[in-house]
């Protein structure tokens, strides 16, 4: 075109109606853009919201236990002091108890004794056993109540309900008002619910069974699938030669990544359990399974941020005569260190809450100690989860809701971390 | 005692010496379908700096990383026809690439120090090359390779901050420093100063110049006048082929093709 028929074109108008209204429309659709971004947010964070409210309005209640504190007598002749351990405890804790409510009728004992944890003459006993010096004085002791106390004393249960409707009876809230009265109950923070481990009684129920677990098993699962993506990503993305194989390769790694995690359960249960004779319930195989999953993420991660690493610095090694090996250990893979480690950490929070691979490698089994180590059955965060949300007690049901904020808690501290980690290390080029 | 003149008539001689350092023959390359050499012949003197120009394209800059099998990278490259340093075939596959690189160095377009120390930057070359046996040892290649590279008096005091710290000029004069440690006998620099400004530029020109007392040097560069003001010899390259070669001096006065002519007086390019 020449310049003569260039400068022919009539001079734009830019004020003009039309061209302003043109303007106006794409100025509109802007906006427009930006009101459906805010909206999505909107509904995301609502959703967020709804979720977190309805945990903590039911959960909040499991982060305090009713306990009631009691002197106990505890009477050189009911206790042999070279073997405390086969005292008669319940009798020891019951005639502690009766001298409480002096008033106490014969028919009422069975409903008063109900009042206080199943367990308690065992709370008792075990700490007399640790400490011997006890024996032949009154020692107060605090213990939790049963469970329809503690939800009477977190006004759970309604007074007025006719007594056939109500889990505790009249006789038990005179007695739970009398022990009030005293100034024997109090509600303080649920260190249990940390420090114990599971229970059949909600009141005396706690994580710290399913937190070991989990924690044995991320263990297992980072031991495992950390080093073996990472070798798998560096020897796809700096050795392998490009060819149908590796091509194929890839497409199964980003399949694998999308398999249901129970697939991996079953083969978990017929590889490791059925064929290598693994024991059931234990971190070690749910560790292991976690990895199966774990491990294509981390692959993918590595491999993208291997390739982020600049080409520069991969010729400026080179230039220098640094050797293959040299190239990635010293250069390439320090460099790419801070995106590998986000990526595993997602990948492992992600595992953490994988829920059906441990139920079918029996990791939902009912254990009552924590594991010492990762060959010891237990169970993990999301199964205790699961196992809490099917248990009839009402006081599973705030437990259940507490357990999700704990689990999520934890979710968040990772996710946090990997924040960190990518703010605080990842480099611009 | 030698004076400058003598010393730069005898540096001229050795230029146009036939003391062949490096040799193309026949060099052809090719990415992938496309043919980006066709059957170059080139020879790089001894201790001179040789300018190797050409517009955008033309392949100067792949030849160059022919010389020291840097095109090995890329997957889709493909270089037939001989090179040569000191007589040996560099593509023959018994050649151990790591001591090729070691003595075919190279320097960069865009500076590029490890994201690493300034003493580290030095150190790492000699380190991986078990060229010291010492601390003290490796102290010293570090401060002399500093040195030589012009940047010792502006970094000696801050040697543990990291390399990327530098100024656009520091870090090319540090990258050349990288370079020369591992005390290779041939330096490549692809364009290595189009990311700097006149001053830092000027700086770099002046470097080249001392260093090919030592060093025989290959320097790709888009600046006339930079290849005029450092170069002994110079190649003029266009679409793949070598059009021309032969001292500077002549070339920039009396080229023997109208190519060079109009390339070198801004015609086309």
């Amino acid at each position: 075109m020449s310049i003569a028929n260039e400068t022919a074109r009539p001079a734009v108008d830019w004020r003009s109606v039309e061209v302003t209204r043109f303007r106006k429309r794409r100025y509109a659709a802007d906006r427009r853009l930006q009101f459906y971004g805010m909206g999505a947010i909107v509904i995301a964070l609502g959703l967020l919201a709804i979720l977190v409210t309805s945990l903590i309005s039911t959960g909040y209640s499991a982060f305090t236990q009713t306990m009631v504190t009691v002197p106990i007598e505890l009477r050189e002749d009911q206790i042999d002091r070279e073997d405390p351990f086969s005292a008669n405890w319940r009798t020891i804790l019951r005639d502690s108890l009766k001298k409480l409510t002096p008033e106490l009728e014969a028919s009422q004992e069975r409903d008063y004794f109900a009042l206080f944890t199943n367990n308690a003459q065992f709370l008792v006993r075990d700490q007399v056993v640790k400490n011997p010096q006890l024996i032949g004085t009154t020692v107060s002791f605090t213990f939790p109540v049963a469970d329809p106390v503690d939800q009477l004393s977190k006004g759970n249960i309604d007074r007025n309900q006719p007594e056939q409707l109500r889990r505790v009876n009249d006789v038990q809230i005179a007695f739970y008002d009398k022990l009030s009265e005293q100034g024997a109950i109090s509600v303080p923070f649920n260190w249990s619910l940390f420090f114990n481990a599971d229970s059949r009684f909600p009141e005396l129920a706690g994580l710290a069974g399913a937190i070991s677990g989990s924690f044995w098993a991320l263990l297992v699962c980072f031991l495992i699938s950390f080093p073996a993506g990472i070798a798998a990503a560096i020897y796809l993305e700096e050795f392998a030669p490009k060819n149908r194989l590796t091509d194929l390769i890839e497409v199964n790694i980003n399949n694998l990544a999308a398999v249901p995690s129970v697939v991996f359960g079953l083969l978990a249960l017929a590889v490791f359990i059925g064929w290598f004779g693994m024991p059931r319930s234990v971190p070690l195989v749910g560790g292991m399974t976690l990895a199966l999953m774990t491990l294509p993420t981390i692959i993918i991660v590595t491999r993208a941020s291997l390739k982020s690493v600049p080409a520069s610095i991969r010729e400026a090694a080179l230039g220098v005569g640094a050797s293959k090996h040299e190239v990635i250990l010293h250069h390439i893979l320090p460099l790419a260190m801070p995106t590998i480690l986000t990526g595993t950490i997602i990948g492992l929070a992600q595992a953490l809450g994988e829920t059906a691979p441990l139920l079918l490698i029996g990791m939902n089994a009912f254990i009552t100690s924590p594991p010492a180590g990762f060959l010891e059955p237990s169970t993990a965060l999301p199964t205790q989860i699961f196992i809490w949300a099917d248990s009839p007690e009402r006081g599973f049901v705030s437990r259940t809701s507490a357990a999700i904020l704990v689990l999520l808690s934890f979710l968040i501290t990772m996710n946090a971390i990997a924040i960190f980690f990518r703010q605080r290390f990842e480099r611009r080029w | 005692m030698l004076t400058d003149t003598t010393i730069e008539k005898k540096l001229t001689a050795m230029a146009n010496d036939p003391k062949i350092k490096m040799r193309g023959n026949k060099v052809n390359v090719f990415y992938g379908e496309k043919q980006a050499l066709f059957d170059v012949d080139l020879d790089v003197p001894g201790n001179a700096v040789m300018a190797l120009i050409g517009p955008s394209g033309c392949g100067k800059s792949t030849f160059l990383r022919c010389l020291n099998r840097m095109n090995d990278t890329i997957d889709i490259c493909k270089v037939t026809g001989d090179i040569t340093l000191d007589g040996e075939d560099i593509y023959d596959p018994k050649i151990d690439v790591v001591e090729l690189r070691a003595r075919v160095g190279m320097v960069f377009q865009k500076p590029n120090p490890f994201p690493k120390s300034i003493y580290e930057n030095i150190a790492y070359g000699p380190r991986i090359h078990g060229l010291t046996k010492t601390k003290a040892e490796l102290d010293e290649v570090v401060e002399s390779s500093l040195r030589k590279a012009a940047i010792w008096e502006e970094v000696k005091d801050r040697l543990q901050e990291p390399g990327t710290g530098l100024s656009g000029g520091q870090q090319q004069r540090l990258c050349i420093a990288r370079a020369i440690a591992v005390s290779p006998e041939v330096i490549l620099m692809d364009e290595p100063c189009s990311a700097l400004d006149p001053i830092a530029t000027a700086k770099v020109e002046e470097l080249i110049d001392e260093l090919r007392l030592n060093f025989t040097i290959v320097i790709v560069t888009h600046s006339m006048q930079q290849a005029a003001r450092v170069s002994q010899r110079t190649a003029m390259f266009h679409l793949g082929n070598l059009v021309e070669e032969g001292p500077t001096d002549k070339m920039f006065t009396n080229p023997d093709t109208k190519l060079t002519q109009d390339y070198i007086t801004g015609r086309f390019g």
